[in-house]
């Protein structure tokens, strides 16, 4: 397991990690690992794939978990967060400073940024918050405001709280039982902040139901929004095709495309919420699908384009990290919507 | 000194035996982050077919104790992007592309044949009659000895004359010896052991099978003993007909096991998802296997479990 032998600058490493500190926080468990390749090569939204059970482990398939932070000591460090909920994940709980930990990363699409200083709403579902909060970080950078719209079951289970309030410019949570800011769930508020924050751009995490809400009630606004979509994963760099969903490209050709290296950063227009977990009928390579097409290539292609989708770039794997395309936000997100590389990354333990 | 290593398939020379297994490396791009695809013996492709093909409703996978289940349903872009992409892509790094061939039809393999043949750089077809997993279970043709061998006849008669033609077989049967020898006796040049076996998990939380197909294919560690036992039987019955040997190698210790029961060449399927480098380093591993025996030749250890004892022993004590 050395780091590979074919680095570019950008692409994923597989790196033996040694544990630094694993903390619980609230309901979630925080790790920290120090590997250095995986976070100079970080950008907000991307994940990593994580090998658990030690040698001989009867759990073959990798965990994929969103990168929280990466920090410069000990040479580079990255941190994620996950809840003990099944076998692997249990695991990993149990790791001690000096254990060593094999991942692959930094995997899949980051986030898109804008080119100018708009106003971002961050939204996030339980840990699915986590990796907001570097994105956070990167978007003031490039002057733009950050708001928070954070929410969960329960006030121990809203990932990041405290940070949201203190370097958001403000900070909303809701609680389903009401035991941490508003009763309710995210998208009861959504409009509401929208209007007090003049939105420009969204950015959310967390359950594809609430992504998928988050996508309408955007939409109904008509400001762009990208999505990190939690798909089930097997290998977390593309080979398994375990992990797809269907996606409108920019030829309005719907693909199912890989959500660990097309994703998991959509443009939240682009994924057909609807029919996620099916194949739809008019799929590229779907039963009965007009094969007669199957010799037109997938850009400019004149097929119809669906109605009120702009430019994407799902289709057609790029190399992971790399820069892509960067067509502009085509929304009423003013000046500022973010440029469309499709992001990044995240999603946690497959049944874990 | 190092083990000589170097297979032959067809009239090519495998620096090594050790081949990706299909389904598990896609069309080898991806890897090729984590391995240099050219140190290995072989990429075999994810099963290419001639039209385009969605695969399957999500979820596809579930993880099972040494194993997974999986029910991809052979998305992949079809022959012609294929071609026009994957395998030019594997010929500019220096990899050696064996084609993993599926189709519904029998027409369609021959189909798929005759456009690879046509395509310079194929190391080898393998032909996948055996997927569990495709929408007409009635239509395996890996399950019957007479569709399985229509199926390598119409491929060897499309196929060029010096493209080996190897037909892989599901362990999914009565007895496997019967399709390896149909096979045989319509054409084909090899044989590769195993593809998956059909299983199932249900969700014990949502009370609902894991898998949106239902079923799906087993693979991983937990099938490497049917591995063993099938290239094992097989080879017994043919000795001279080479064979891939697949299923659960996760090691380059388990690639000697399934060596010494009769394959001439490994290849590395579930042992991918876990671990994206895990060609390279079962190759290094087997290397060292090899060395610690005193072994010069990796064909040495072809088969070599079917030799009356002491032959190998004597080997281990000089």
């Amino acid at each position: 397991m050395t780091a590979s032998e074919h680095d570019s600058e950008t692409g994923p490493l597989q790196v033996r990690g040694t544990v630094l500190t694993v903390r619980q926080v609230d309901a979630y468990h925080a790790i920290t690992i120090v590997a250095p390749g995986i976070a100079a090569r970080f950008k907000p939204g991307q994940f990593v794939a994580v090998a658990v059970g030690g040698p001989d482990t009867s759990m073959l398939l990798r965990r994929a978990f969103s990168i929280h932070d990466v920090r410069p000591d000990h040479g580079g460090t990255v941190e994620f967060v996950f809840a003990a909920g099944g076998r692997g994940t249990r695991w990993l709980a149990e790791r001690r400073a000096r254990d060593v930990l094999d991942l692959a990363g930094p995997l899949g699409r980051p986030f898109p940024v804008p080119r100018d200083p708009v106003s971002c709403l961050l939204v996030g579902g339980g840990y699915g918050s986590a990796p907001l909060f570097a994105l956070a970080d990167r978007l003031r950078e490039r002057r733009c405001s950050v708001d928070f719209l954070l929410g969960a079951a329960s006030g121990d289970k809203v990932f990041g709280a405290l940070t949201a309030r203190r370097t958001g410019r403000s900070a909303t949570i809701t609680t389903v039982d009401g035991s941490l800011g508003v009763r309710g769930i995210v998208t009861d508020m959504l409009g509401q902040v929208i209007h007090e924050a003049r939105t420009d751009v969204i950015y959310a995490c967390g359950p594809m139901p609430m992504l998928r809400q988050v996508t309408a009630l955007a939409r109904r606004y008509d400001i762009p929004v990208q999505v990190a979509v939690e798909e089930s994963m097997a290998c977390g760099v593309g080979v398994c095709m375990t992990c797809v969903l269907p996606v409108v490209g920019s030829d309005g050709i719907t693909r199912m495309v890989r959500s660990c290296v097309d994703g998991p950063v959509f443009r939240g227009e682009q994924v057909r919420w609807d029919d996620v977990g099916t194949i739809p009928f008019d799929a590229f390579g779907a039963p009965g699908w007009e094969p007669k097409l199957r010799r037109v290539p997938a850009a400019g292609s004149s097929a119809p384009k669906r109605a009120g989708t702009p430019e994407g770039s799902a289709e057609s794997a790029p190399k992971a990290g790399t820069g892509g395309s960067s067509s502009r936000a085509g929304t009423a997100g003013g000046s500022g919507g973010p440029s469309h590389r499709a992001g990044a990354a995240r999603r946690q333990g497959h049944g874990a | 000194m190092a083990p000589d290593l170097r297979v032959r398939l067809g009239s090519t020379e495998l620096p090594n035996p050790i081949l990706t297994a299909s389904g598990c490396a896609s069309s080898g791009r991806e890897l090729a982050q984590f391995i240099d695809v050219s140190k290995i013996g072989a990429i075999v492709t994810k099963s290419v077919m001639l039209a385009p093909r969605a695969g399957r409703p999500t979820p596809r996978m579930a993880e099972t104790s040494s194993g997974m289940l999986n029910s991809i349903g052979l998305q992949g872009p079809g022959i012609d992007a294929f071609l026009q992409r994957d395998l030019p892509w594997l010929l500019s790094r220096g990899a050696r592309a064996v084609v993993s061939i599926a189709g519904s039809t029998v027409d369609e393999y021959a189909e798929l044949a005759s456009r690879l043949s046509d395509a310079a750089g194929v190391t080898a077809l393998e032909v996948n009659i055996s997927c569990p997993n495709v929408e007409h279970r009635g239509q395996v043709f890996a399950c019957d000895a007479v569709d399985a061998g229509a199926v390598i006849e119409a491929v060897r008669a499309r196929a060029r004359h010096d493209l080996p033609v190897f037909a892989k077989l599901s362990p999914d049967v009565t007895d496997i010896v019967a399709i390896a020898r149909a096979c045989v006796s319509a054409g084909a040049d090899g044989l590769s052991l195993i593809n998956t076996l059909l299983g199932m998990a249900i969700d014990t939380e949502t009370m609902r099978p894991a898998l949106a197909a239902l079923t799906g294919g087993l693979s991983g560690p937990a099938i490497r003993p049917i591995a063993v036992r099938c290239i094992w039987q097989v080879r017994a019955a043919l000795p001279d007909v080479p064979i891939i040997g697949m299923g659960g190698v996760m090691t380059g210790r388990d690639a000697l096991e399934l060596m010494l029961a009769g394959a001439s060449m490994v290849s590395v399927g579930t042992a991918i998802f876990h671990d994206p480098s895990a060609c390279a380093r079962i190759l290094r591993e087997l290397d060292e296997e090899l060395a610690r025996r005193g072994i010069g030749r990796v064909s040495e250890v072809v088969g070599a479990a079917h030799e009356i004892r002491g032959a190998v022993g004597h080997r281990i004590e000089r």
